[in-house]
């Protein structure tokens, strides 16, 4: 029998209210490391804010979010800030829908992916470089444009910088906010084969979050359904979609609701 | 009497300038700033009686420091006799009464804007930076807010980006001035605005630096003996820039030199930008 894999990040009975709107109510979930959950729901599901708080961007009102470092596990709404500033960077990455929000556009595709290694301490530019032509490789960016602004990039170039800064640091969490939106199909289409490329091949935990059913259903292995802050229905992705209990999954499943 | 300055003889002014309750400010914020090197304290910045491009920051620093035994040496560019740092020691010398001098082994405080005296500063000396932006990160991040957390959390990888963008361009590091420091293994800090010629000169200095910045209303310090590191990869490491002249007036090898244009034939010169320096040397050179 197969050793279980190291659980990567859990979530317990996490709560976010915004005024008196809940968007999360007491989620709990675990994932481990190799493993691809994928979270669906229309959009003010508490999907997005549900990943902000995994995220250390938006403080959760109870709960905790758990996540493995090295030798033990953190709880990162429980640390200080400058710990967690310090803890994140390396261990997790958020990959925004719109590269914009996470990438430099001012600054050229070598150093987007250098950024984040230079922060965690990386002092040789050779291996610098050499570590952010990999990459562009690894995304399918040929090597001559590691020196372009990624401003003249194609969005779906963008998107794939940005999934090589993400990753390039070795991250043991990858935290993806519809990571195809905005994007014509078949460039998707391109993408999500790369995404499942990479996750199979580097055995990270990933957590994303997508309105569109067929994301899910080939990146995730297994998946939750969130409405209106709630999960409603989980379990393995071809399970869920192929058998959904809910109503609500039902009728996302059968894309009757207009998402 | 002095005419270029906004100043009226019968004015009754606190020594050298400002009152007593403004220098204690001032010394506190400079206490807090040696206290912790590098790190840019907050101080209520008060008008001067000169253009606000003058280095107010320096000036109020230095007042706040001055006391009746001190003597003073201001230099701009490196040189004593420029308009700028003659009229600022014109000044501290009518509102305070204390001695100047343009030699550099003399003075207990110097003011400079962009240079560092050629000849090595004492445990007795104090020399005091006139700033205009003291914030490293500022070409990088433009809200206050933001810089601050980097500083707090000590998150530098911006700063680095500027360097592995020039060697990606150019082949090496571009920056020649207001190279960015790391000050005792901690805080990034600007030395603005002083050739990167002169950045070694701050790493173990005997003497205590005090960056003031009027505009931007911060006072940072390096004190003695404080480890200061220019950024750098460690295969593309901190070099000065180096000349191929030397001095056409002393024959000095290790100073910073300025070009200067002897003719309107377009012949041009190297010469000390260390106006001190050079002179001292010449006159070490008759004297022998
Ligand atoms: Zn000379």
């Amino acid at each position: 029998m197969k050793p279980r894999a190291r659980e990567i990040l859990r979530v317990e009975r996490l709560s976010k209210t915004f005024g008196r709107v809940p968007a999360c109510s007491t989620v709990s979930f675990s994932l481990r490391q190799g493993e691809v959950l994928g979270i669906v729901g229309e959009s003010g599901s508490g999907k997005s804010t549900l990943l902000r708080c995994l995220a250390g961007r938006i403080q959760p009102d109870e709960g905790k979010v758990l996540v493995a470092s090295d030798d033990h596990v953190v709880d990162i709404w429980a640390m200080d800030e400058a710990s967690r500033e310090q803890f994140l960077p390396t261990t997790a990455s958020l990959i925004h829908q719109n590269p914009r929000d996470g990438l430099r556009l001012d600054i050229s595709a070598g150093g987007n992916i250098a950024e984040p290694l230079m922060a965690a301490g990386g002092r040789h530019y050779g291996s610098l470089r050499a570590t952010a032509l990999e990459w562009l490789e690894k995304v399918d960016i040929e090597g001559w444009r590691i020196d372009d602004l990624p401003e003249i990039f194609s969005g779906g170039m963008q998107q794939r910088l940005q999934i090589a800064r993400g990753l390039a640091t070795h991250p043991r969490l990858v935290l993806m906010d519809e990571p195809t939106g905005g994007l014509d199909v078949s460039v998707q289409a391109k993408l999500l084969d790369l995404l499942r490329g990479l996750v199979r091949e580097l055995g990270i935990a990933v957590v994303v979050v997508t309105h569109d059913i067929g994301v899910a259903r080939l990146l995730a292995d297994r998946l939750m359904v969130m409405q209106r802050g709630r999960v409603i229905e989980e379990g393995l992705t071809d399970q869920v979609l192929d058998d959904p209990h809910h109503p609500y999954t039902q009728l996302l499943v059968s894309s009757v609701l207009q998402v | 009497m002095e005419t270029d300055l906004a100043f009226d003889d019968d004015d009754v002014y606190s020594f050298a300038y400002l009152d007593e309750m403004t220098k204690r400010m001032i010394r506190r914020a400079i206490l807090k700033a040696v206290a912790v090197p590098g790190y840019q304290v907050p101080f209520g910045s008060r008008e001067m009686p000169l253009p606000p491009g003058w280095g107010t920051g320096g000036l109020q620093v230095t007042a706040s420091l001055l006391g009746r035994d001190d003597r003073l040496k201001v230099i701009d560019q490196g040189a004593d006799d420029t308009t700028n740092a003659v009229s600022i020691r014109r000044f501290f010398a009518e509102v305070s009464g204390v001695a100047t001098t343009e030699r550099t082994g003399e003075a207990t405080i110097i003011q400079t804007r962009h240079r560092i005296p050629e000849r090595a500063l004492t445990e007795d000396q104090i020399i005091v930076f006139q700033q205009p932006q003291p914030e490293p990160l500022r070409r990088f991040i433009t809200e206050e807010a933001v810089a601050r957390k980097i500083h707090a959390f000590a998150r530098y990888g911006v700063m680095y980006v500027r360097l592995y963008e020039d060697i990606s361009r150019l082949g090496h590091i571009a920056m020649s001035s207001d190279y960015p420091v790391v000050v005792n293994g901690r805080y990034l800090a600007s030395p603005s605005p002083i050739p990167k010629f002169d950045n070694p000169k701050l790493h173990r200095s005997r003497a205590l630096a005090l960056f003031g910045a009027g505009r931007e209303r911060r006072i940072h310090a390096i004190p003695p003996f404080t480890e200061v590191k220019s950024l750098d990869f460690a295969d593309y490491p901190f070099t000065v820039q180096r000349f191929e002249a030397c001095c056409s007036a002393c024959g000095a090898q290790d100073s910073y030199l300025d070009e200067i244009l002897l003719d309107d034939g377009g012949r041009r010169a190297f010469v000390c930008s260390d106006t001190a320096y050079c002179a001292e040397r010449r006159g070490e050179r008759t004297e022998s």
